[in-house]
């Protein structure tokens, strides 16, 4: 990576292809694996929260203070007592969905306007129909949009995990800047955006086939 | 725990307060660096998204650069600010992490400034028109003052991302914060890694206390009625 | 518009209604006061009064989206307090103003409501939702597929009365229905809804603050204050024999016009004038209410109107028959 050298070197990509795709695999699942684990915990914790109001402010702070904190710092407090794993990693990863998924469910079900509730009670619905039949699909659109911001950030989290023994397409920037050399750093770098992106066009298509009430107007 | 006890050892050990490797001058140059980037994204982000804001023009963009923003791993944006640096012949440390925080903090700050322009009762400002203030003096004076609480909310975000991303400032041979925590995975000396984790982690937290006490300052009593 | 009455209308298939000192209190605030009432089968029982009086939280103790703190309230002389709360309301049908037509279903969803709830047959269902469309004036095939958000406002009140209608309810509440469209509007959505009711003969009880609409829509009116109430009684007579002055001055002092609005030229005498004297007066129709007939005369310079069926001449209508219908109180 010197002023002069070509900035990507075709060759090497051509002979790693297969660790390429290697590490993408791994970093999709290392997201798969933290946005999943992220919704079940954060679908716990807004439960809980609505269930109890007195609780969702410090769920809430909880989950603001962990998502305050650099990525690194946390990964790296981690380190010593639970290594350079993969547990290691995905605890630092569902830790920041938490703060998105939380508030965005709890918006997604405060969200049902009030007339439709209305209505659907003075028509004979019960309360738990009501939760299932009215308000959980009318909050997915709004949780949808959550974990699609949760997914996008934990794409760019995973990149750090390079650090501590993970890391996807991080693998290939730590690899560049240790050798200095500008091609895997490049591979690595543009391949976690291109993913960002080709992931949140998916999700978005998911979206709109799961909630075609907001497609047309 | 015998790992807690080695931080707080680290901790008390003076030499780790002196010199250019101390804790001191690590702060400062977080806290140079950190101040430097906001300032510059703030200097390039405001004026485009005030003016967007003002004249109502060009929202699709305001929006979509915080939707882009989003997407870039810090780590890469690292890389690549790495790569600019060295093709420039501008070295590693300061100007790649420089070339990586700026534009991170750059979509926060341009998107609340907008929307925080944009929010601001169109019957204010059509009034204030009517009255005879200037375009300038509508900004000045009404939609900036009005908008301010969610432009620091936008400022505020921007900062916290940039203090932890210096933070990786350092694997580019940078200083600050990082170099703690990154000579300490490398050392396996745990105990500065904690350390150093525990100082961004402070750091981060006070930066986004400071910035949500000041957006509270800027919600003066006039402005909860109007919101 | 004139009222259709009693003697044009099919079978009635709708519940009688009675509420017996129906209270209900917040600490010591008394929202309703000892209400008592009784709704004959098939009728439209307009509530009416203003802010706070307590007209939307009787109604919706009729189906117990709020609880009475004492008395009693009958549907068919069956104490509805004995009831489990949510199988009361699939028999009831209920329309607010804001509709609360569900956003993420398609309108034949949303009109199907009710039925799915009581399990009807998959096809009953479906030809119900078909003929309610077509009722309220849709083609079913283009809208039962479209979502609440296509729609116009007048179109979702529509739909939302259909839904309320879908399980052939004997009773319906309607809490200020069209309270939430433009005038003109409202006007059309008021005269389709009484058309319907020709039809559908169920019972109906609606709250609005709207006089003129209480007038044009209840067969009985009953004005509340401060949680009692003050009078309940057709919309003739209310307007022709106010209770008090506070009902006179609700029903406006224009009530003597408004209930010219009641009353039609088939239903006065009419003067066996010569009428090759009569250039430039208006012609009338039986149909005509008085109150429009009245309009017409005054801006004539005849200041008489012509009574004609089709091309046969029924006589003439002079202002001061109309003044004496204005002046007797009785109804027409």
């Amino acid at each position: 990576m010197t002023p002069g050298e070509p900035l990507i070197r075709w060759d090497w990509i051509g002979s790693h292809i297969g660790e390429i795709a290697f590490r993408v695999g791994e970093h999709l699942e290392l997201t798969v694996i933290a946005i999943v684990v992220g919704l079940v915990i954060a679908g716990g914790l807004t439960f809980v929260g609505l269930r109890v109001p007195r609780l969702y402010p410090p769920i809430s702070w909880f989950s603001g203070t962990l998502y305050t904190i650099p990525s690194l710092a946390l990964f790296s407090v981690l380190v010593p007592y639970t290594g350079l794993t993969l547990l290691t990693a995905e605890i630092g990863l569902v830790s920041y969905t938490l703060l998105i998924l939380i508030r965005n469910i709890a918006a997604g079900i405060h969200s049902v306007p009030v007339e439709v509730r209305d209505a659907a009670r003075g028509m004979g619905y019960t309360p738990r129909q009501i939760l299932v039949r009215i308000e959980l699909p009318l909050a997915l659109g709004v949780i949808f949009a959550g974990i699609r911001v949760a997914t996008i950030t934990t794409i760019g989290l995973v990149t750090v995990t390079a650090l501590i023994g993970q890391g996807g397409l991080g693998y290939f920037i730590l690899l560049g800047i240790q050798l200095f050399f500008s091609t895997p750093l490049i591979i690595g770098a543009l391949g976690s955006v291109a993913l960002a992106v080709v992931a949140d066009g998916a999700l978005v298509l998911i979206q709109r086939t799961l909630t075609p009430w907001t497609r047309v107007r | 725990m015998s790992l807690l006890g080695d931080v707080a050892r680290w901790f008390a050990d003076p030499e780790h307060w002196q010199g250019p490797h101390g804790i001191p001058v690590r702060i400062l140059e977080h806290l140079e660096l950190s101040g430097l980037a906001v300032a510059v994204a703030l200097v390039i982000a405001a004026p485009i998204a005030l003016y967007l804001g003002h004249t109502g023009r060009g929202g699709f963009i305001a929006i979509n650069v915080a939707n882009i923003g989003r997407a870039l791993p810090s780590l890469a944006l690292l890389a690549l600010g790495l790569v600019v640096a060295i093709s420039l012949g501008l070295g590693l440390g300061f100007w790649p992490t420089m070339f990586a925080l700026v534009p991170l903090a750059i979509p926060p700050i341009m998107t609340n400034v907008y929307v925080a322009v944009r929010e601001v009762d169109r019957d204010i400002v059509d009034a204030a028109r009517g009255m005879g203030f200037s375009d300038g003096e509508i900004l000045r004076k009404i939609e900036i003052p009005l908008g301010l609480p969610l432009m620091l909310a936008g400022i505020r975000t921007a900062a916290v991302n940039v203090v932890a991303t210096a933070t990786l400032g350092a694997l580019v041979a940078g200083g600050a914060l990082g170099r703690f925590i990154v000579d300490g995975l490398a050392l396996r000396e745990f105990d500065q890694l904690v350390a150093g984790a525990i100082l961004v982690a402070l750091l981060a937290i006070v930066t986004e206390l400071t910035f949500a006490g000041l957006e509270r300052a800027s919600r003066t009593p006039g402005m909860v009625a109007i919101r | 518009m004139p009222r259709c009455h009693a003697g044009a209308m099919a079978e009635r298939r709708g519940a009688t209604v009675e509420l017996r000192e129906v209270t209900r209190r917040y600490g010591d605030t008394v929202a309703v006061d000892h209400l008592s009432l009784t709704i004959p089968a098939g009728r439209i029982c307009v509530l009416i009064g203003p802010s706070g009086c307590g007209k939307t939280t009787s109604l919706r103790m009729v189906n117990r989206l709020i609880e009475p703190t004492s008395g009693e309230i009958l549907i068919d002389g069956q104490n509805i307090l004995k009831e489990d709360p949510t199988q009361l309301r699939r028999r009831i049908g209920y329309v607010i103003q804001q509709v609360g037509l569900f956003p993420h279903q398609t309108i034949g969803e949303n009109v199907a409501t009710v039925p799915k709830l009581l399990g009807w047959p998959e096809q009953r269902i479906r030809a119900r939702v078909d003929e309610l469309l077509s009722l309220i004036g849709f083609d079913p095939a283009r809208m039962r597929d479209r979502y609440p958000s296509q729609l116009s406002g007048g179109e979702r009140q529509r739909v939302g009365v259909a839904r309320a209608l879908a399980a052939e309810p004997p009773l319906m509440l309607m809490d200020e229905p069209f309270g939430a469209v433009d005038p003109i509007v409202r006007e059309r959505l008021q005269n389709e809804f009484l058309q319907l009711h020709n039809t559908l003969a169920i019972t109906v009880i609606f709250v609005t603050h709207d006089i003129d609409e209480a007038i044009k829509l209840g067969d009985r009116v009953a004005i509340m204050r401060s949680g009692k109430l003050v009078q309940y009684a057709p919309p003739g007579e209310l307007l022709a024999r106010p209770a008090d002055d506070f009902v006179a001055q609700f029903v406006g002092s224009d009530r003597g016009l408004k209930r010219l609005s009641l009353l039609t030229v088939g239903g006065v005498e009419l003067d066996p004038a010569d009428p090759s004297r009569l250039d430039g007066a208006p012609v009338l129709k039986p149909s005509t209410t008085l109150r429009d007939a009245l309009a017409a005369m005054l801006s004539s310079e005849a200041q008489v109107g012509v009574v004609k069926d089709g091309d046969r001449y029924l006589g003439v209508l002079t202002l001061s028959t109309i003044g004496k219908m204005l002046r007797s109180g009785t109804d027409g």
